[in-house]
């Protein structure tokens, strides 16, 4: 979009000129994910995964539409209407929901290794910190979405984890607790609750929607990043988006969707809680309350504070389950080194894989029951990962020698196979800067 | 404001370090006590079943047997709901058999006299849902010493383990070890209650429902051995929560093997597209005027006549 040798959209049918003079939404298309829009050419195989999002964002609202027709959003019908009405007698209903229900895991696994490559390439810093802010954004609304979806088949596991999540709220002195009530319509999730999440949970997805086009707004200005963090210095350096990265999106998603598929078809609860095929009952909750596993890095987080320093133990997990996603929106300016890329960051490297482990290790934490033995791992994960994030990285960044960085793109793309990989009537380009610069 | 982010994350970590400690010294002064679930809980028998696995299929006649012993046995106690006679067709049932089930069924549907309006009962169709044993959960709860049975329809969903889970609570009823009641002389299993150690807490509700070979008559000349009732009805409960398992299991093979193809077509379109761009010829094709120009300066520097 804002490079020059940007080909500018030139329709060739006359209904499309005559479109374009009115309404030039093909235009819009075309400069975002058509042949307009200039990609770097060297792009790996991680930044496969925001189109792999944008994939099971669409699978998640086509599939919830349809089966918000056949729920009953009522605390005696929901839990018969979904495993009774829609699993047995609704034309591949069963389909649907094993659809909706895996495709929610999907949708964070990708959306994951979507954010832990920003983290790893820097993707986060400038130009690209609104990109980032947004993705965040996103990704909130994600896990509101999802935290509501999982309550409305009202098993077991739906309404106690309604009642431990609101409970946070909770935790916050004089307003928690008025604030809690009015959030859940009554004093415990009841049929309040249920309307008013299945409510928002038809709602938030088209506002993830809405987002998702100002992040991929914000990102077409500056263009997308590359493994080399290299900015792109000229045409050669860029390949346009379609037929390029539409041929390597789409062979991929089909990879991804295989995955998706033996999941759905072969072992579509295998992710899920045997407790949530239990109807909801608020007289006896079940032996351990756990979240969906995408939750539960943070559910480790959140039960790691166990001892009450000056505030409640609770509050003290409140406030660390929060701000354990807050402080990435400050990670631009957290962050100062200005080599973007982490493969010439040696040292930062290194932390990178470690806090990889250290949230893995939390996740695991958070998917077990609590024993003296798994709490104590959790406590330490859980500082890790602030120490990372708001000591480590800051230091990292001020003290590290990165590595030279290649010249340009295209540089780093060549590894001496000028012969081969050079575009037609380009000299070799290795050594010579002057030679270079005079081009 | 790095110094202000560092000090939060510093704080932190300290509040965790703080709880570390006070935890590892209760976790030493004041040991978890230990319960008699630890040591004496076991995990599911294994149970092979013709559903198992992504090549699986019902096996009907075992499922008819398991029917059986729901209707002779388990649902005395045990509500069907998510079921309908009409469902039994999967079991291989024509719809003659379904409706002499349905009216035959030992409780009624609640209806109301079309003269009087006053509530009253009628034989089951076979579009009703099975009739639950009792009216309501305080009736069920009155006649089980204030225990509830569950639902069944998807038992094999609802508990690890799923069908293992079912067949070894059906056959895992026995005497409490004396080795238990030596280690924890307060866990002896009370009264109205039955020692099962691959019930969750050692004491299930339930009576053992199935005491002896033979007291299902089957039809089809099976030996109907308590095991063998149990490997039968849990294969029958894995129906009644998955009634859709050999569509799902047939269309993900037509899936998989559709995603496969054009997976592969993809991979292949990718390369050749990208081996262009590597070999330098722009996506536009040779007819690109700027591929032309170039074409003509090649030809011009090699001496070939344009």
């Amino acid at each position: 979009m804002s490079f020059s040798w940007a080909k500018p959209y030139e329709p060739k049918h006359p209904l499309m000129r005559w479109l374009d003079e009115r309404l030039p939404l093909p235009r819009v298309v075309y400069g975002a994910i058509g042949g307009g829009y200039p990609v770097p050419r060297n792009l790996n195989y991680w930044w496969n995964f925001g189109v792999l999002a944008g994939i099971f964002l669409t699978i998640q609202i086509v599939t919830g539409i349809v089966l918000a027709m056949h729920f009953v959003a009522s605390t005696d019908g929901a839990f018969d209407s979904v495993n009774g009405l829609i699993m047995r007698d609704v034309n591949a209903g069963w389909l649907l929901r094993y659809v909706h229900m895996n495709g929610a895991s999907f949708f964070f696994l990708v959306t994951y290794i979507h954010i832990f490559r920003g983290l790893y390439y820097g993707s986060y810093k400038a130009p690209r910190e609104l990109v980032w802010m947004l993705g965040l954004v996103i990704y909130l609304l994600m896990m509101a979405t999802a935290f509501m979806g999982y309550v409305l088949p009202w098993g077991q596991m739906s309404y106690w984890g309604a009642q431990v999540i609101t409970g946070f709220f909770s935790a916050f002195p004089v307003v928690g607790e008025p604030l809690r009530i009015w959030i859940l319509g009554g004093y415990a999730p009841d049929q309040a609750a249920l309307t008013r999440f299945f409510s928002l949970h038809y709602l938030l997805p088209f506002v993830i929607a809405a987002v998702v086009i100002l992040h991929i707004w914000a990102l077409h200005i500056p263009g997308s990043s590359n493994p080399t963090g290299v900015d792109v210095k000229d045409e050669r350096d860029t390949l346009p988006f379609h037929p390029f990265y539409t041929a390597k999106d789409g062979w991929f998603a089909g990879a991804v969707l295989l995955c998706f598929a033996l999941l759905v078809y072969f072992a579509p609860n295998f992710l899920g809680d045997v407790n949530n095929y239990v109807p909801a009952n608020p007289l006896a909750s079940p032996a351990d309350i756990v979240p969906e596993w995408y939750f539960w890095p943070f559910y480790a987080i959140l039960r790691s504070f166990t001892a009450d320093f000056i505030l409640p133990a609770k509050l003290w997990g409140v406030l660390a389950m929060f701000s354990s996603i807050l402080l990435l929106f400050f990670l631009p300016w957290i962050d100062k080194s200005p080599v973007r890329s982490g493969a010439y960051r040696p040292v930062f490297k290194r932390f990178f894989w470690l806090l990889v482990i250290d949230i893995l290790v939390l996740g695991w934490v958070g998917g077990q029951p609590v024993k003296p033995l798994t709490v104590a791992v959790g406590q330490i994960a859980a500082a890790y990962y602030f120490l990372h994030f708001l000591v480590i990285l800051p230091l990292v960044s001020a003290f590290e020698t990165p590595l030279p960085l290649p010249r340009s793109i295209t540089d780093s793309v060549l590894h001496g196979e000028e012969a081969e990989a050079a575009p037609v009537g380009s000299r070799p380009r290795r050594a010579k800067t002057a030679t270079a610069v005079v081009e | 404001m790095r110094f202000i982010l560092g000090f939060i994350g510093a704080v932190f970590a300290g509040v965790l370090l703080i709880a570390l400690i006070g935890g590892i010294r209760t976790d030493i002064s004041n040991p978890p006590p230990r319960v008699a679930a630890d040591e004496f809980h076991r995990a599911p028998k294994p149970l092979h079943l013709a559903s198992d696995g992504p090549f699986g299929k019902f096996d009907k006649r075992q499922l008819q047997r398991g029917f059986q012993v729901y209707s002779e046995v388990c649902s005395a106690c045990h509500s069907l709901k998510l079921v309908s006679f009409r469902d039994l067709k999967g079991l291989g049932y024509d719809d003659a058999e379904i409706k002499k089930i349905a009216s035959d069924w030992k409780t009624q549907v609640p209806s109301l006299n079309p003269d009087t309006g006053e509530e009253a009962t009628r034989k089951a169709l076979p579009s009703d849902s099975f009739p639950p044993p009792f009216p309501n959960e305080v009736a069920a709860r009155a006649a089980n010493n204030n225990a509830l049975p569950p639902d069944l329809s998807l038992i094999t969903k609802a508990r690890e383990g799923g069908p293992a889970y079912v067949y070894s609570i059906l056959t895992g009823f026995q005497p409490e070890p004396a080795e238990l009641l030596k280690k924890f002389p307060d866990a002896k299993t009370p009264a109205n209650l039955h020692y099962n150690p691959y019930f969750a807490n050692l004491n299930i509700a339930m009576p053992p429902p199935l005491t002896s070979d033979g007291q299902v008559e089957y039809q089809d000349g099976t030996k109907p051995t308590v095991d063998q009732m149990a490997r039968d009805v849990a294969a029958f409960l894995v129906w009644t929560g998955e009634p859709n398992l050999e569509a799902r299991h047939a269309a993900g093979f037509a899936v998989v093997i559709f995603l496969l193809v054009a997976t592969i077509l993809g991979f292949l379109a990718y390369h050749q597209i990208w081996d262009e761009a590597k070999r330098g010829v722009r996506p536009t094709g040779p007819l690109d005027p700027e591929n032309q120009a170039k074409t003509r300066r090649a030809k011009s520097k090699a001496g070939v006549a344009g």
